[in-house]
């Protein structure tokens, strides 16, 4: 019986010769990451463990990204705390200031994560870096002092459920549309404790930040990873950042699924998530008119420059309505050099938007970009959740940059057909 | 060891902004994260419950963000343990990780109403509830989580091992 890639890489991270789903395990660690709200609990936890020294300065990154630029006193102090112990512990990857982007943009464009690596965040959109092949799970901040600690952390082997995806995406239609219709269909524990792998032709030919944006929100089905199988769009995308050997893992012809879905793309249309699940999934058709205060464009799920691309094509020599304020957040210093050389931020800057640094603060209502109450924000972000933006009673619709962009422009929920 | 307290309900995919939203984690102190406990489900949360109350949620209880401030939000307010039909994956490992009970089962929700006296007995797996005469049994615990309970914890699991 053969196993899934997901079964391969933790097994390979471990001593075990066979592994099957259900099965508890210890495997080793190649990155542990935490931020400015989940490591100073780790470290808290770390201390009074009497550590003293991280497993491997080379394996741990933290990243100063949610309430940064820091957003008031305690935020800063927060921020101190994990400098002071990156300091103290030679931390090779610690991001800060001007060389900070959102983690999950910054980490695979640095190619401090690779294919083949089993990655552990204390964040749960750490999922993301499936994408590129590897296993990567959100877990808690004691999680991540353990692994800081000791350099292994204890799983259990996730069923997995096998997406294979065909047809060609209609215009405008990315991976985001994708993983919501996805989401919509399985609903928010649809991949409770399992692996979503995401397979297929429209897959093979999927953009390397398309499946960013699916792998990213694999948590929101409650799922334990999502996961892409790594080829040649994952070599071009990697092999120019790495640093280090990687391994391309695939799984086994005859390895054993819990389920397997089968999604015709061609027929996909842009997706919006209501209020206040990311689950509650329709069809822009159906959308309906629904006036908006915001649309931020930018987050872990999309604010890469392809989205950036998208966004300026559609606000070019445009303007955001009268009363909506269009927040644009390059996630990465990288990702905002580029959108300034091809001119992007001109066009951003000519629709009235605002330029945000990179930063996680609005996608979960941190700060730069909060919502008051009955105010509603379009966003590229990942979860709608009630009180996320802001006021208990303000509402997030999830959607990509194509609808987040045409939203702007218009006031209300819409495509980029409307234009 | 023997759980009781008050029932307070929650329903399907409680989700952990609920529990502790964002803008109180400028601080990782339990007893300022106690005072928002359950804000955004029922603001007025923390003012009726007692220390030994228990929450019980339905499906997919603390899905979303990884923040362990939601399991440490919960303890700290005082609440002895969560029961729900199903945890989601972060907040479950969360719980057992630093030491919050957390037990599931399928049918206690929609068995009782809130406000029901409830004891849980997690070493037979058995929840009996005031005034009902049904018992609603706990789904087992894999040995190796009731080996970090017995450790109180995963940090203290490994500085045993």
């Amino acid at each position: 019986m053969g196993n899934t890639i997901t079964e391969k890489i933790l097994m390979a991270h471990t001593d075990l010769k066979e592994i099957a789903p259900g099965q508890l395990i210890n495997a080793r660690v190649d990155i542990a990451l935490g931020n400015d709200i989940t490591a100073p609990i780790a470290i808290r936890e770390f201390r009074a463990a009497g550590g003293k020294k991280v497993f491997d300065k080379d394996k741990v990154a933290l990243v100063l990204d949610h309430f940064t630029p820091n957003k008031d006193i305690n935020s800063a102090q927060q921020c101190k705390t994990v400098r002071e112990f990156a300091v103290e512990h030679g931390v090779k990857h610690f991001y800060e200031g001007g060389q900070v982007g959102v983690e999950h943009a910054l980490l695979p464009e640095k190619g401090i994560v690779l294919p083949g690596d089993l990655v552990i965040g204390a964040d749960s959109h750490t999922c993301t870096y499936g994408a590129l092949g590897a296993f990567a799970t959100g877990v808690g901040s004691t999680d991540l002092a353990a692994a800081m600690l000791t350099g292994e952390l204890w799983f259990k082997v996730p069923p997995s459920i096998k997406f294979v995806i065909h047809g060609k995406l209609p215009k405008w239609v990315s991976g985001k549309d994708l993983i919501l219709n996805i989401i919509g269909r399985i609903g928010v524990d649809g991949a409770l404790y399992q692996a979503m792998e995401f397979t297929g032709e429209t897959i093979q030919g999927l953009p390397m930040a398309d499946r960013l944006s699916m792998a990213n929100m694999a948590i929101e089905a409650g799922a334990k990873n999502g996961i892409f199988p790594p080829d040649a769009i994952t070599q071009e995308y990697v092999e120019p950042r790495a640093k280090r050997p990687y391994k391309f893992y695939t799984s086994d012809a005859d390895a054993v699924y819990s389920q397997i879905i089968d999604i015709d793309a061609s027929k996909l249309e842009l997706q919006v998530a209501f209020p206040h699940l990311p689950s509650n999934v329709k069809g822009i058709s159906q959308a309906g008119h629904v006036k908006i205060d915001q649309s931020l464009i930018g987050s872990c799920t999309n604010g890469r420059i392809e989205d950036l691309r998208i966004a300026a094509q559609i606000l070019k020599n445009r303007k955001a309505a009268p009363h909506v304020r269009l927040i644009v957040v390059p996630a990465t210093p990288l990702i905002y050099k580029q959108a300034m050389k091809e001119g992007l931020l001109d066009i951003f800057m000519d629709a009235d938007a605002v330029i945000s640094p990179p930063s996680c603060g609005a996608c979960l209502g941190g700060h730069l970009g909060i919502l008051a109450e009955g105010e509603r924000s379009v966003a590229t972000t990942n979860r709608n959740f009630v009180g996320r933006m802001g006021h208990p009673k303000s509402e997030v619709y999830l959607a990509g940059p194509a609808v987040a962009a045409a939203s702007a422009v218009l006031g209300r929920i819409a495509s980029p057909e409307e234009l | 060891m023997i759980f009781k307290g008050k029932a307070w309900k929650f329903g399907d995919n409680i989700d952990t902004d609920a529990i502790i939203p964002a803008r109180y984690l400028n601080t990782s102190d339990p007893k300022e994260l106690a005072k928002h406990c359950m804000e955004d489900a029922d603001p007025a949360f923390v003012t009726k419950m007692k220390p030994g109350d228990i929450i019980v949620g339905g499906e997919n209880f603390g899905c979303g963000s990884s923040r362990e401030h939601a399991p440490i939000a919960i303890k700290a307010a005082g609440i002895s343990c969560v029961v729900a039909k199903s945890f989601a994956r972060i907040f479950y490992r969360n719980a057992f990780n630093m030491g919050l009970p957390i037990f599931e089962s399928r049918k206690l929700f929609d068995a009782i109403e809130e406000g029901r006296e409830i004891t849980l007995d997690s070493v037979h797996g058995l929840i009996t509830v005031s005034d009902i005469d049904q018992k609603f049994s706990i789904s087992p615990i894999p040995p190796f989580m009731e080996q970090l309970i017995a450790d109180g914890g995963l940090m203290k699991h490994i500085a045993k091992k």
